[in-house]
């Protein structure tokens, strides 16, 4: 069902865990769906310098995370929120169709964090 | 070093053995003839399909004229439930069933829903087994169907049938049970547990896929869902399948032989999983019987607290372990496992469930390796968790 570079990502994700004093963090998701996604941020003059990862669920939420983590890392928070679920989709090679919804929790947690980080900035 | 691949999954399926696989050999190439046929062809065919039904039916306990074969349980149950519902539908319109049966029972019960019959549900315990006096409370006059799993494929717990069977007979209802995972584990008499109606399959028991048998006590009433020749005593139409049928028969005589090692051998193999993973794996629940002799001897299900049971599956197969999420048959649906939602799991750990089902050629080396990978497996993923935290040693739920 999953492709090899699904499988790759899986098996070494990049940018697991949480940064410390994030400047922006999203979190999606619910537990009784299976599927949490939390992304947290590190923002220098609106680039994003950092991104980290914690994801509850399956293979592919997890693959998803790490390949978006690590598709937004130098992008400016503007460049970041244009990042859909079809682009991570396409960088992973495809996604079984029952597994789409976890490319939509990636973007989603990427626009959740951008929205905390410009609160933040905005407080 | 253990040799990988390692199958763990023979509650989904298991390999076809030897002595099956031969006996099949030659009525595929050599005794091909249909047994309908009345030349020398179809008559040496129909004697391997007769032998076959009188040793299975001795196995069980019945008469040889009230096994049917069929093509797996999945017809067996569907033919068990709309055969009865669709003859009885003037007595009366209520069907019960345990709401941890397998999707056979579960769609087929829908479907006749839609046709004017009235489902419920009996109810089980945190282990799974059917609550009888909640049964009692149900059962009426209505009453024409009263089905149980012998054994569930998911947490192995093995129902108490011949007092459900007693139930549904105070009302003048059939019993059915469906023994997809019992039948060539567990011993079975028929007549001893006394339902009406009882589905089997060959490919849970080192036979191959594409076979089964009902059960169907002489004299009880069924309507046929297969209709066209005259094959299976006009119940249940299409051509014979000999190869199949021989092959389940073969398969069913060397589980019924080794009946007693077997259960023995391999329930030693799960009670050391579930000890080792028990003691040395945190925040894990076994699902089903803690009390191993009203367990499957093959079955260990958990659930993991903070991880997913999907993740959890690859990272095995990852390490050459195969295994499966909830059951294998609902493997690709989002939602979370009914059987285990019914026992009353919160969704979040029917999400993180994992079934191991050992079978005869799996070792203790394997067992100990695969506890050594899943402990890993956890706790990488529970590293990647949003909902674990350790701090200081002591975990915080977030």
């Amino acid at each position: 069902m999953y492709n090899d570079k699904v499988m790759e990502t899986f098996r070494n994700p990049k940018n697991v865990g949480e940064i410390e004093n994030a400047d922006g963090v999203g979190t999606v998701g619910n537990a009784s769906c299976g599927d949490i996604m939390q992304i947290s941020l590190k923002i220098e003059n609106d680039v994003i310098v950092d991104a980290k990862f914690k994801t509850f669920g399956c293979a592919a939420a997890i693959a998803t995370s790490s390949t978006a983590t690590e598709m937004i890392k130098g992008m400016t928070v503007e460049e970041a929120l244009k990042v859909t679920n079809k682009q991570v989709i396409e960088t992973l090679g495809g996604l079984p169709s029952q597994k789409i919804h976890c490319s939509v929790l990636a973007e989603e947690a990427i626009k959740k964090a951008i929205e905390d980080y410009h609160a933040k900035k905005n407080a | 070093m253990v040799k990988t691949p390692i199958y763990f999954d023979h509650a989904a399926t298991t390999p076809v053995c030897e002595e099956s696989a031969k006996a099949m050999l030659n009525y595929l190439t050599g005794t091909f003839g249909n047994p309908n046929s009345q030349h020398e062809f179809g008559r040496q065919a129909m004697k391997a399909v007769d032998e076959a039904r009188d040793g299975i039916a001795k196995i069980i306990n019945c008469k040889p004229s009230e096994l049917y074969f069929t093509s797996g349980g999945t017809e067996s149950d569907n033919w068990a439930l709309r055969g009865v519902a669709h003859a009885f539908k003037n007595k009366g319109k209520h069907i019960i069933i345990s709401p941890i049966e397998h999707a056979a029972m579960l769609a087929t019960a829908k479907a006749l829903e839609k046709e004017g019959f009235k489902v419920s549900f009996m109810k089980v315990d945190g282990e799974g087994f059917v609550d009888l006096e909640h049964l009692k409370s149900i059962v009426d006059k209505d009453t024409i169907f009263v089905g149980c799993m012998l054994a569930n494929n998911e947490v192995g717990t093995i129902e108490p049938i011949k007092e459900i069977a007693q139930i549904a007979h105070s009302v003048g209802a059939v019993c059915f049970t469906d023994a997809v995972q019992a039948a060539g584990v567990l011993k079975i008499d028929v007549k001893d547990l006394g339902v009406d109606l009882m589905s089997m399959s060959s490919h849970k028991i080192y036979g191959p896929k594409g076979v089964g048998a009902l059960y169907i006590r002489n004299g009880l009433r069924i309507e046929s869902i297969i209709t066209g020749g005259h094959q299976e005593r006009t119940k249940r139409g299409g051509t014979t399948n000999v190869a199949g049928i021989v092959g389940f028969y073969e398969a069913f005589r060397i589980a019924d032989r080794d009946l007693e090692k077997n259960a023995i051998y391999v329930s030693a193999l799960r009670d050391r999983f579930i000890e080792r993973a028990l003691n040395e794996i945190p925040y894990i629940k076994l699902n089903g019987p803690k009390d191993g002799s009203k367990r499957l001897p093959a079955n260990a299900d958990f659930s993991f607290d903070y991880i997913e049971g999907e993740s959890i599956l690859f990272s095995l197969d990852l390490a050459g372990i195969a295994v499966s999420s909830g059951s294998a048959c609902s493997s690709g649906s989002l939602e979370p496992s009914h059987v285990l939602l019914s026992l009353g799991l919160p969704e979040a750990l029917a999400h993180g469930s994992i079934r191991f089902s050992f079978g005869k050629h799996n070792t203790l080396e394997e067992i100990d390796y695969a506890v050594d990978e899943l402990k890993s497996a956890v706790s990488r993923l529970r590293e990647m968790s949003p909902l674990f935290k350790l701090e200081e040693g002591e975990i915080k739920n977030v």
